[in-house]
């Protein structure tokens, strides 16, 4: 309880100077020379004004640019120097960590420590935990754009807002968190593999590597992608309590900070604070369920244990790993300190409906925004016409071709997830994955396994990339249809993002007046909640029924 | 004074600017007794019988060509198609038949709303044909025309038939006037088509059209000339240029519209109906994917179970019922006399946000009315009443009348009738002298003559009888001008030599409940703009008293156009009222035009609603309707969406029931309901009932009460937000309740 409210007064304390930084770096028409030098060699100029279709060709070229890069690392990674001898990584792999990394979604069908070596991990999959990072927050702001600026189509630069992001925020940003993590005990060198006896007369490897600032972008960036497989329960990647609080703090400083931003960009600083409030209000709202599932548990192992301790570390905690499980599934992080599938079953329904709800709470970097924004659009145009106008949000009209894209956003992940579930549930091979299949023969491995399929692709569709454990989720077939779903999860989205920040930067602002909606007041931030809560609900709830509801009341 | 007399001979109020609201017109309103309480968006009665006479209608448009249009609803039709397939494979089945049977009356219950919407309409348009009886048209011939052309026009004073006299007719029938043709019509015929009046006046009763029984003026010239085909001519002659096609007429467009026939969506429900669309496929993935999950659990789903879910979790609700909200609010516009042209112009009078209102008429009475007497040089006032009573006793204009009114309730004094004066002489108001009064001879043959009219006609009179306006009383004429009022003075010639009296303050009287009225609008947050031809001074004193937010001052056509335009320009919407031809640029600029019927076919044709009651107060209401229809789309389409919490409450535990592994979800069976397919069959009886339930809301729409947006939000929210979460709890339980017991369910 003390750690929430540490963590809460902490992300206070940077609200305001970290959102309104964010604000002028976007806004600003300086370039720094660095900046200079890099629009010089990538032959952009930063200053030229795009539309949605040139931003989006941006974003996607740039990204496409970026799978390329690491599916073609990987592959060749046995020819390049720093390889700590792994062997090349088989092509469905190689094609779904790429697309993993680069749509900051970070699922990892493989473990690092296992299959990496330092040039793949800092040099590619590190540089894409920035980078993707940073065109989420490029999307964002160009959403955000839409919304202030009229009679215009332009979106602003991308090439600028991407380098921006780096040069001004993520980097500055991380080298300040990778030097507190260091002190906090996280280890930084390229030394190989140290191989040590146990006690039970066994030997274990033990990696060295460039962790501490892998680890500050996984968290800041809402990556997520671990540089070893147990991720943030790892004591090199996460030694302590308080590494432990700073890195939940780092997840959810962009984000939530970012509402300042689009509150401070659009003029009015309470519509961020609404957005903001809707956020805390879901994101305060699962932490109480998820301290209160997990800690009062029944079953008398986990009674006598004072909660459910299984899968989670001593060092945090029942408190501390409910904290973590609930920050990084309603970002899009991903990163975990305790294993989500021994969770209690309502625990692992919560990190599933987090997800579920679109990483809107606060969500990625950039992308919780625009997600939470897309939501705004819907529940303003549901509720809007109750108070007796035709909707409008911020002062700009919600009509036809506005909500066609709004809705087709809200289409996508449910399509994507429930798709791409039910053809794993129908097809036949897949399912033996699940690890415990043998368990229970007679249908499958039960609820619990069903869940861990559907746990896959919410956090592969979502942007998440946290895995629910117990899939053997490196097959062809897993690493095809999740490296898909996170490809499409992540840039079809943008696509009506900045689609519909083309069209609303088009519009003519429509005066605020006492008939006008007040979107930035407490009433419409609850209905907000609601209708997150609903929509999500509604379209997930036979899918939740048959997963975690199951487990959790049987 | 500042009143012009009319010069026909005719009986009736010349012309009703500024009637009241009244009650609907008999013929064409729907059921009577639904009076519109100035004011307030009212709702019309709605019957249940209509119910039953649009069934044949709602079977009609099962049609599937028609159903695609809805698509919500099309999903529901195939969806009861499969479920009766399916039933038909395994006949012995009750529960397959039950779920297809309330699946087809799902469908039909939606058609039905549609077919009640539009039937109110159709009776309407009946009513309208009747009107447009084939008429033959007197049309005048080449000659007809010239002869015309040299005749003198727009003088009502002219004899009658004079100029035309001479002009050869011939009999047509009315569809077969083309435009420019000339016709004629005397008191008997009906007017065979829309056109202008080019010469002669009559009066006409519009009734057809209107309902309203009074006979209205028409006659060349000026912002009166406009006829509508259908309408009577009861007295005199007129000569009519044809301006519409035949088919084309007003008639025609009012026929069309009140039936539907030129319904086109509205942006916002083109709007609504993607969201609905996009909701209904998600619930379909939902569905679709439910099956491999259930398969997975050991628990494959029966396709009517599915199909049962599908159409409960799918925004029936308001799928089914939005064509009907559109139709009605288009409906309710028409109970209140005012043709909406376009469903596209309702919507927008709920997002106006500047409202241009005509003072006179609007918000002041058409006519001025004294409001004191002031007077001047010590004279006693109960002097000055007499005096101002006396010499207004001739004087029929409303001014006039005021007067003695007012001299009768503050001076007590009766008035008196012309009989009484014995050997007085009056000298009636005239726009020549623009001055009355009388001369009473006294018994000793000395004439006391006294007089009252504008400033200075009286000052006039009273220096060329040799007296002189004292500087007092001019200060006083020139502070009431100053004030915004009209002086008149009273001047007096008797023994005592000519001399003014005082001076009667004419005031702009403003409507009673104007200022609740506009603080209302502000409310609301909409301004109100008061647009008259008067000089700013007097502008700025009505605009207080009145509480509008602005005026327009002094207005000319073209300030109008540019007072529109600049709202524009910052995004406002604007609504506006008009009818003369000069107003038309500006109707049509707005975005929510109301012509006054009354007005130039000119007017009628660039704004895109028709008030037939020609009251400009209406624009008040014709926003509310516009705020009704879009608050009513909302609330129902909330309340759909929060319907479908209990329906999955009530149907995944149903649906795995007695599963192996799965038995926690009977958990979820919070209503306890009693068997798997009483609780299956309970939700899609519940989503079926709740369309019926609603369509009187829809028709009548949500209650409107003007409030603040979020006063409005935060009690709507409560209604149809959390109402429509919880309605469907106790509905469901109480209809498995009833389910259960019919034997061999429970």
């Amino acid at each position: 309880m003390l750690q929430v409210l540490a963590l809460v007064a902490a992300l206070a304390l940077v609200y305001r100077p970290l959102g309104d930084y964010l604000a002028a770096v976007y806004s600003s028409t300086r370039h720094l020379r660095v900046e200079k030098w890099i629009y010089r060699s990538i032959g952009a100029n930063p200053s030229a004004e795009m539309r949605w279709p040139a931003y989006l060709r941006s974003v996607l070229a740039f990204s496409m640019a970026g799978v390329l890069f690491l599916y073609l690392l990987q592959r060749i990674q046995d020819v390049l120097p720093l390889s700590l001898g792994f062997t090349s990584i088989s092509p469905h792999q190689s094609f779904n960590t790429a697309a993993s990394f680069v749509a900051n979604t970070n699922w990892q069908s493989y473990s690092g420590e296992q299959s990496m070596g330092h040039l793949v991990q800092t040099g590619g999959l590190a540089v894409q935990n920035f980078v993707s990072a940073a065109v989420g927050m490029a999307v964002a702001i160009a959403l955000v754009r839409g919304f202030a600026r009229t009679r215009t189509g332009d979106l602003g630069n991308f090439w600028a807002d991407l380098v921006r992001g780096l040069i001004r925020v993520l980097i500055p940003m991380a080298i300040i968190g990778a030097i507190v993590l260091v002190a906090c005990g996280a280890i930084q060198n390229f030394s190989g593999i140290h191989e040590l006896g146990q006690f039970n007369g066994g030997s274990q490897h033990i990696n060295g590597g460039a962790v501490a600032s892998q680890e500050v972008i996984k968290e800041l960036g809402t990556n997520g992608g671990g540089y070893f497989n147990a991720n943030s329960a790892h004591p090199f990647e996460n030694p302590n309590g308080l590494s432990n609080l700073f890195e939940i703090f780092l997840i959810l400083v962009i984000p939530f900070s970012l509402t300042r931003t689009f509150g401070t960009m659009v003029g009015n600083a309470r519509q961020g604070y609404a957005i903001l409030g809707t956020m805390g209000l879901i994101w305060i709202g699962f932490v109480s369920l998820m301290m209160w599932t997990e800690f009062h548990h029944g079953g008398a192992a986990l009674q006598e244990a004072g909660g459910a301790m299984e899968g989670k570390e001593t060092r945090f905690g029942i408190g501390a790993s409910a904290l973590f499980s609930v920050s990084t599934t309603l970002t899009s992080t991903g990163a975990v300190n305790s294993f989500h599938s021994s969770n209690t079953g309502f625990g692992g329904g919560l990190d599933l409906l987090g997800m579920m709800l679109g990483e809107i709470a606060p969500g990625g970097v950039g992308s919780g925004l625009y997600g939470m924004l897309i939501m705004a659009v819907i529940a303003v145009f549901i509720a809007g016409l109750m108070v007796g106008r035709t909707p409008e949000y911020l002062g700009k009209k919600i009509g036809t071709r506005e909500i066609k894209l709004a809705a087709c956003y809200i289409l996508i992940t449910p399509a994507l997830v429930l798709g791409f579930t039910a053809l794993s549930m129908g097809l036949s091979t897949p399912p033996d994955s699940m690890l415990n299949v043998a368990e229970n023969s007679v249908h499958g491995s039960g609820a619990h396994g069903f869940s861990e399929v559907l746990y896959a692709f919410t956090s592969g569709a979502n942007n998440n990339g946290s895995a629910f454990g117990g899939l053997n989720a490196n097959t062809q077939w897993y690493n095809t249809t999740i490296g898909l779903a996170m490809l499409l999860g992540r840039f079809l989205p943008m696509v009506f993002v900045l689609a519909l920040a083309g069209s609303l930067a088009e519009q003519q602002g429509v005066p605020k007046t006492a008939g006008t909606l007040r979107t930035e007041k407490p009433l419409f931030a609850g209905l907000l909640v609601g209708a997150i809560l609903i929509i999500t609900g509604l379209t997930y709830f036979p899918a939740l029924a048959l997963g975690p509801m199951a487990e959790g009341l049987a | 004074m500042n009143h012009v007399e009319t010069t026909t001979d005719l009986p009736e109020d010349p012309m009703p600017t500024a009637t009241a609201t009244r009650t609907p017109r008999g013929g064409l309103a729907g059921p009577p007794g639904q009076a519109a309480q100035p004011g307030r968006v009212t709702s019309g009665l709605f019957d249940p019988g209509q119910l039953l006479r649009s069934l044949p209608d709602a079977f009609r448009k099962l049609d599937p060509r028609m159903m695609v249009k809805a698509p919500v609803m099309f999903v529901v039709e195939i969806g009861s198609v499969l479920t009766t397939a399916l039933a038909v494979t395994d006949p012995g089945d009750w529960f397959g038949w039950a779920i297809a049977g309330w699946l087809w009356l799902t469908v039909l219950f939606a058609n039905l709303a549609e077919a009640v919407a539009e039937g109110r309409g159709k009776a309407q348009a009946d009513t309208l044909r009747k009107a447009k009886t084939d008429t033959v048209a007197r049309r005048l011939t080449s000659g007809g025309g010239s002869a015309l052309a040299s005749a003198p026009r727009g003088t009502s004073s002219a004899p009658r038939g004079t100029s035309t006299a001479g002009a050869a007719e011939e009999q047509v029938p009315g569809t077969e006037l083309r435009i420019g043709d000339l016709v004629v019509c005397e008191a008997g015929d009906i007017i065979p088509g829309d056109g202008d009046v080019v010469d002669g006046v009559a009066s006409v009763d519009e009734s057809a059209i209107t309902g309203e029984s009074a006979p209205v003026i028409r006659e060349s010239g000026g912002d009166r000339s406009a006829v509508t085909g259908g309408t009577k001519v009861l007295s005199d002659r007129i000569v009519i240029k044809i301006t519409t096609k035949p088919g084309e007429t007003f008639i025609d467009r009012m026929i069309r519209l009140v039936e539907g026939a030129a319904r086109q969506k509205t942006p916002n429900e083109i709007a609504l109906n993607i969201l609905l669309a996009s909701l209904t496929i998600v619930f379909l993935l939902a569905v679709v994917t439910l099956q491999p999950f259930a398969a997975y659990a050991g628990a494959k789903q029966d396709m009517i179970v599915l199909a049962a879910l599908l159409v409960c979790l799918i925004p029936t609700t308001i799928g089914a019922l939005l064509s009907a909200i559109g139709i009605a609010g288009m409906d309710r516009l028409v109970q209140r006399n005012v043709l909406a042209m376009s469903g596209r112009a309702v919507e927008a009078a709920g997002d106006v946000s500047t409202l241009l209102l005509d003072k006179t008429g609007t918000i002041t009475l058409g006519d001025r009315q004294a409001a004191e007497f002031v007077v001047v040089d010590g004279v006693r006032e109960a002097e000055l009443a007499d005096a101002a009573q006396l010499s207004s006793l001739a004087d029929e204009t409303p001014e006039g009348r005021s007067i003695v009114v007012l001299a009768k309730e503050r001076y007590g004094l009766r008035a008196r009738h012309e009989g009484e004066l014995g050997q007085a002489e009056f000298v009636p108001f005239t726009a020549q002298t623009r001055m009355s009064g009388v001369d009473l001879p006294d018994d000793d043959g000395a004439v006391r003559r006294v007089r009252k009219g504008a400033a200075a006609a009286v000052t006039g009179w009273v220096t060329e009888r040799g007296g002189t306006v004292s500087p007092d009383a001019r200060e006083k004429v020139d502070g009431i001008s100053a004030a915004g009022g009209t002086p008149l003075l009273v001047a007096v010639d008797d023994l005592d030599g000519p001399r003014v009296l005082g001076v009667i303050y004419l005031k702009d009287v403003v409507k009673e409940g104007m200022r609740e009225r506009f603080d209302e609008l502000r409310r609301m947050g909409i301004k109100t703009v008061m647009i008259t031809g008067d000089n700013p001074l007097t502008a700025k004193a009505i605009a207080d008293e009145a509480g509008v937010d602005d005026f327009l001052a002094e207005a000319t056509p073209e300030d109008k156009m540019a007072l529109i335009k600049r709202e524009q320009a910052g995004g406002k919407l604007v609504a506006m009222t008009g009818d003369g031809t000069n107003d038309a640029p500006a109707l049509a600029q707005a975005d929510v035009g109301v012509a006054m019927n009354t007005g130039t076919s000119a007017a009628k044709e660039a704004g895109n609603m028709v008030d037939l009651d020609s009251n400009p107060t209406k624009l008040i209401e014709i926003v509310e309707i516009g705020k009704q229809l879009l608050i009513t789309r909302g609330a129902l389409t909330t309340f759909s969406i929060a319907n479908d919490v209990a329906k999955y409450f009530a149907i995944i535990p149903a649906m795995f029931a007695g599963v192996a592994g799965y038995e926690g979800l009977d958990t979820l069976n919070v209503m306890h309901l009693a068997s798997s397919q009483s609780a299956i069959l309970s939700a899609v009886i519940f989503n079926a009932l709740i369309i019926i339930a609603l369509v009187p809301l829809s028709l009548k729409g949500v209650r409107y009460r003007p409030m603040s947006a979020d006063k409005m939000l935060r009690r709507n929210l409560a209604i149809y937000g959390l109402g429509g979460l919880i309605a469907p709890f106790i509905g469901i339980k109480l209809i498995d309740l009833l389910i259960s017991l019919i034997p061999g369910i429970g």
